[in-house]
């Protein structure tokens, strides 16, 4: 009997040896491609060209000057990404909020059809209506114009569908009740109540949806042409049309960190509430 | 009486829900609504430039559909986005299986974990458009992949990853890889503790291997949420575009074999020919909404345990 519990103790101990080595591989393989973006970032073209090396160089100052001072509006981009993300994902939780409010709250008529119908365009990509949205955006005359970036975000079906989880499981009517007996408005009721439950979610939901934003790359290169107007990942994309061997590669790596890093740090920030917010999208009943 | 009065009271409120719903619905009938009708009605129409000229728009039918699909160009393009997409997702699900296995099972008690997660989660928010720039440097015949690999002695000049197919799909399947196994193993961690544990508790006194619960127990009640994550990375496989168009810059070379169906619209989009366009998207249309039809009817049919996973894995479809 002893025996048997030292082997079933000796067994369990190889799993997690293969366990924890399998789990270091992988977050090799996650993270070494940052380590050299951050190593590279810092040697100079010259550098660069003589092969690679694990030790950092000294010319992280002078390949960030020569960035922001080439051809490359890199603070437009900067300015424009945030712009949009932060706008967009601001609309995105609220709206889909309210959508949701008034599925799980009301009882009317087209309830039951609405939500349907919500469920199931969830699943249809962007991507199949671009040649339809690109002709509308021309008509409306919004091309080079931020609002067809923003606009649309009110309409989310996927994070309405998450607030409606979350809310049937976080939000009681009886509150809603005795707020209207309080005699606040429909408005009041869902700003000043509703909202401040949904807080948890709507983080989770506004940080994916500024990620999404700030990393998307189709349809805002559909729609921007202007230099002055592009986000980061159309300008990545210009970097990688233009011959680039004529770049400065300590330039190219510092563009690419730029784009990259500060999303890694806002995650290393918030990184438990993402983390915890992908399962709890799973979890949740 | 009071009865009655009270549902007349809660009725008073209820025009509320329309005035609530008007925001989704407006943006939604202008943004998506029109725009995929206009989508439908140019796919029935000739209307391209050819060099300075303007053809069309005249009536054809289905000729651009036809034109598709005999060509040979949708075929083509349709495989190497499977391809890729199988690529990258096999070994994605099995290492996903794994992990999320040696997370929830209490008794390998694995310390740092939390850091383990939050790291394999990570390239998940990269932007797609730079880490394949990144790639792309990294992977050039002067890139330090290729100075570290000749450096070793495992080369004796510098390998061209980006002109070889192998090379240049399965670089793509594992940037895809990379960046998507963290979330589906959290996902999958999430599916397995939802599973009873008194279960694993009577299979332990049975006297059952890790090897045999894990076959004979997690797998099968993982079933549908193992399935529900298939088709939904299905889904935003064939949606496959910022990373195979940056690291291609935009070719799919080497001879378009890592051409992907929506690198194949783009390029329509950015050619004005809409009516190639138009019947490209409505294929496409068509094939995630069948696919999407199952993923609702395997939400929206069973009952709550399955609720809460599409709000996060579309966002993975409308990510890619």
């Amino acid at each position: 009997m002893e025996q048997k519990r030292k082997r079933v103790k000796r067994a369990g101990h190889g799993r997690r040896v293969v366990a924890y080595i399998v789990l270091a591989v992988m977050s090799f393989l996650c993270l070494v491609w940052f380590y050299i973006l951050f190593i590279n970032a810092t040697r100079s073209n010259g550098e660069l060209g003589r092969g690679f090396s694990p030790i950092p160089s000294t010319h992280l100052l002078e390949n960030w000057n020569n960035l922001i001072q080439g051809t490359l509006p890199v603070f437009n981009g900067l300015f424009n990404s945030f712009f949009i993300a932060i706008t967009s994902s601001v609309l995105t939780v609220y709206f889909s909020s309210m959508t949701a409010y008034a599925i799980h709250v009301y009882d009317f008529k087209l309830k039951k059809f609405m939500f349907t119908f919500i469920l199931s365009v969830m699943m249809i990509p962007t991507q199949v209506t671009a040649l339809g949205f690109v002709q509308l955006v021309d008509r409306m005359g919004l091309e080079d114009n931020f609002i067809p970036l923003i606009i649309p975000a009110i309409a989310s079906p996927a994070v309405f569908y998450y607030m409606k989880q979350y809310m049937t499981s976080a939000l009681p009517m009886s509150l809603v009740e005795a707020s209207r007996i309080d005699g606040a408005s429909e408005f009041r009721t869902f700003n000043r109540i509703v909202l401040p439950i949904m807080k948890p979610a709507m983080a989770v939901q506004m940080i994916f949806a500024f990620v999404g934003s700030w990393n998307n790359y189709f349809t805002p290169a559909l729609i921007l042409h202007n230099d002055k107007m592009k986000t980061l990942p159309i300008l990545i994309a210009q970097l990688r049309a233009a011959d680039w061997l004529k770049f400065d590669m300590g330039q190219v790596y510092m563009m690419i960190a730029f784009s990259i890093f500060p999303v890694i740090v806002v995650y290393i920030i918030l990184s438990r509430y993402i983390v915890g917010g992908v399962a709890l999208g799973a979890v949740k009943g | 009486m009071n009865k009655k009065k009270k549902r007349a009271g809660t009725a008073r409120y209820n025009k509320w829900g329309y005035i609530f719903l008007l925001p989704f619905v407006i943006v939604y009938v202008i943004f998506q609504l029109i725009p995929l009708i206009d989508t439908i009605y140019n796919s029935f129409f000739e209307n391209y430039r050819s060099g300075l000229k303007q053809i069309g728009p005249n009536f054809v039918g289905l000729a651009n559909y036809a034109k598709l699909i005999t060509t040979g160009d949708l075929p083509t393009y349709f495989a190497n986005t499977m391809i890729m997409w199988v690529l990258g997702f096999i070994p994605q699900i099995v290492l996903s299986l794994i992990l999320a296995y040696w997370f929830s099972d209490p008794s390998l008690r694995l310390k740092g974990q939390r850091f383990f997660k939050t790291v394999i989660y990570l390239p998940n928010l990269i932007m797609a458009a730079a880490f394949a720039m990144l790639f792309f440097t990294l992977f050039s015949d002067s890139g330090p992949i290729n100075s570290i690999l000749v450096g070793a002695g495992i080369f004796s000049q510098p390998y061209s990853f980006f002109s070889h197919v192998g090379s240049t799909r399965g670089l793509v399947a594992f940037m895809n890889f990379i960046m998507w196994f963290g979330n589906t193993t959290i996902l999958l961690m999430a599916g397995m503790m939802g599973i009873d544990t008194s279960l694993y508790e009577a299979a332990q006194v049975d006297g059952a291997t890790s090897s045999q619960v894990f076959w004979k127990i997690t797998l099968p009640l993982l079933k549908p949420i193992l399935l529900y994550v298939m088709i939904t990375s299905l889904i935003g496989g064939l949606q496959m575009f910022d990373v195979p168009q940056i690291l291609t810059g935009g070719t799919g070379d080497p001879n378009r074999a890592s051409m992907t169906m929506i690198m194949y619209l783009n390029n329509h989009l950015y050619s004005k020919n809409y009516g190639m366009a138009g019947a490209l998207s409505v294929i496409l249309f068509i094939i995630t909404g069948l696919l999407s039809l199952l993923v609702y009817r395997m939400v929206g049919g069973t009952a709550d345990d399955s609720y809460g996973k599409p709000a996060k894995r579309s966002r993975k479809a409308e990510r890619r």
